[in-house]
């Protein structure tokens, strides 16, 4: 059947250098707009790479990237990151409480907007006044997710969101995002850990030095048979 | 020939200077007794300060003389906000374009406090007004351009994941960086708001010292001083905010992403 639906991010020959260092060459991929998208792979790979190229905190060397059809050269940056949430591997957390990291990402958002974000992270409204340095590890992390959430991305990155975090806080993560998943939020997650890779991907994208892992090895690559 | 003004000679002479010499032999002496090693630099540092006023003098004489024309003199402040820009930009390696921006927000710094000090009578349009002042303002301004530059940049190889946290929000580049700028302007600044504040208690300034022991009164040299130090300051501050906002616009590119700064020693 003919797929008439234009994907999430589709990358065309994309080539980043930095400096003499090539960090990714000639790249051709199409990320699906469903579901949890795995972009698993060796470190020094340039996962995160690619996925910084999707709400253009970096831009390809040559190549394009393109968001549901059209390329990000035409969009604008600020609009495209508020559609395109990003989750980063550690959590930054800025000065203040809950309620003031919230409102940087939607400064005239009321209470209501901010504990329904916090709700959605698996955090109480209770958490609204705390100090951000108060925070556990994985709270703080899930308050990055709720701060992200407060601008309804239609899209979500996630950097390795769970690589600091204990198991709980980790299961705690996971069911989130695969709930945003299952409401209709397409996430691209990168991880290096195949079995989180197994655990919460629809489909994956394996990412190695020498560019993206042909699909018939992908299972293999995931299953840990390689 | 020397002239005496309330006992202090205008002209210290040859002798008088190879004496000041001895506190140079002290200080030296110091360093050998208590074994700190820094004789050849204390040595150095002063016959290089020595060789450098004097050639500083010569030409100094040649520019402010009574009969020379005040292009001269404008020539060399010119010449100064070069070497001033010339100079962040080898002090904050790390900084894309840091000299010509330096040269803008210094030079326009000289040209202002300058302009107002001139314009508004305050000091004649001589030449030997001019080079003194604008010398204080440059020398004042590269000071804290230097500060604030080399702080920035530290600022944002340091927070450069809290900058790109805010950017992926969807915040300008300008917005998520202006904790940064303020931090940097503040610490820039702080030294000349303290030496406003305790002039004249701890420190008798330069220029007011200087008048003093010229013989002017010193009721005239503490005006003269407060006009000066006004004028430092509000240079001061306007170079390091021209500087730290144009250092703002080549941090961020102009599709609101960080640039990738060289290795950042702090």
């Amino acid at each position: 059947m003919l797929d008439l639906v234009a994907p999430l991010f589709r990358f065309e020959a994309v080539t980043v250098q930095f400096g003499a260092v090539t960090v990714l060459g000639e790249l051709d991929l199409e990320v699906a707009d469903q579901g949890i998208t795995i972009l698993t792979g060796p470190s020094g790979a340039g996962k995160t790479t690619l996925l910084r190229l999707c709400n253009r905190l970096e831009v390809p060397t040559r190549g394009t990237v393109a968001f549901r059809g059209r390329s990000l050269d035409e969009l604008d940056p600020l609009v495209l990151r508020r559609r395109v949430g990003m989750v980063f591997q550690r959590p930054v957390l800025f000065p203040g409480t809950v309620r003031d990291n919230l409102h940087v990402a939607q400064p005239d958002a009321d209470d209501a907007a901010l504990v329904d974000a916090l709700g959605r992270a698996d955090l109480p409204s209770s958490f609204l006044g705390r100090v951000g340095d108060e925070l556990s590890g994985g709270e703080a992390q899930r308050m990055c997710l709720a701060r992200t959430l407060v601008t309804s991305p239609e899209a979500l990155l996630v950097d390795e969101p769970t690589s600091s975090l204990d198991s709980r806080s980790t299961s705690a993560l996971e069911r989130s995002i695969s709930e945003l998943a299952a409401e209709g939020v397409p996430v691209v997650w990168v991880t290096h850990d195949r079995g989180q890779a197994r655990r919460m991907g629809d489909r994956h994208v394996v990412l190695t030095r020498d560019g993206l892992l042909p699909p018939e090895q992908v299972q293999d690559y995931v299953e840990d048979r390689t | 020939m020397t002239t005496s003004i309330i006992g202090v000679e205008s002209d210290i002479g040859w002798v008088g200077l190879a004496t000041s010499f001895v506190f140079v032999a002290v200080a030296v002496g110091l360093s050998w007794a208590k074994g700190l090693g820094l004789e050849r630099s204390l040595l150095w540092a002063s016959a290089r300060a020595l060789v450098q006023l004097l050639a500083v003098g010569a030409a100094l004489g040649f520019v402010i003389g009574h009969d020379r024309p005040v292009a001269l003199a404008l020539a060399w402040v010119v010449v100064m906000v070069v070497v001033a820009a010339i100079t962040v930009g080898r002090r904050v390696p790390e900084a894309p374009g840091v000299a010509l921006v330096a040269f803008c927000s210094i030079g326009a710094a000289a040209a202002v406090g300058l302009g107002v000090m001139v314009g508004l009578r305050v000091f004649p349009f001589e030449g030997r007004t001019i080079v003194p002042l604008a010398g204080m303002i440059v020398g004042n301004a590269l000071a804290s351009t230097v500060v604030v530059c080399r702080r920035l940049v530290a600022e944002v190889a340091d927070k450069r994941l809290e900058i790109e946290a805010r950017l992926a929000l969807g915040q300008p580049g300008g917005e998520a960086l202006i904790s940064y700028v303020r931090s940097a302007l503040r610490t820039a600044l702080l030294p000349a708001i303290e030496r406003t504040k305790v002039v004249g208690l701890v420190a008798l300034p330069g220029a007011m010292t200087g008048l003093i022991l010229a013989g002017v009164s010193p009721s005239a040299a503490v005006k003269v001083q407060a006009a000066v130090m006004f004028e430092l300051l509000g240079a001061e501050a306007a170079a390091v905010t021209v500087v730290s906002l144009a250092m703002t616009k080549r941090l961020v590119t102009p599709d609101h992403r960080l640039v990738r700064l060289a290795r950042v020693e702090t």
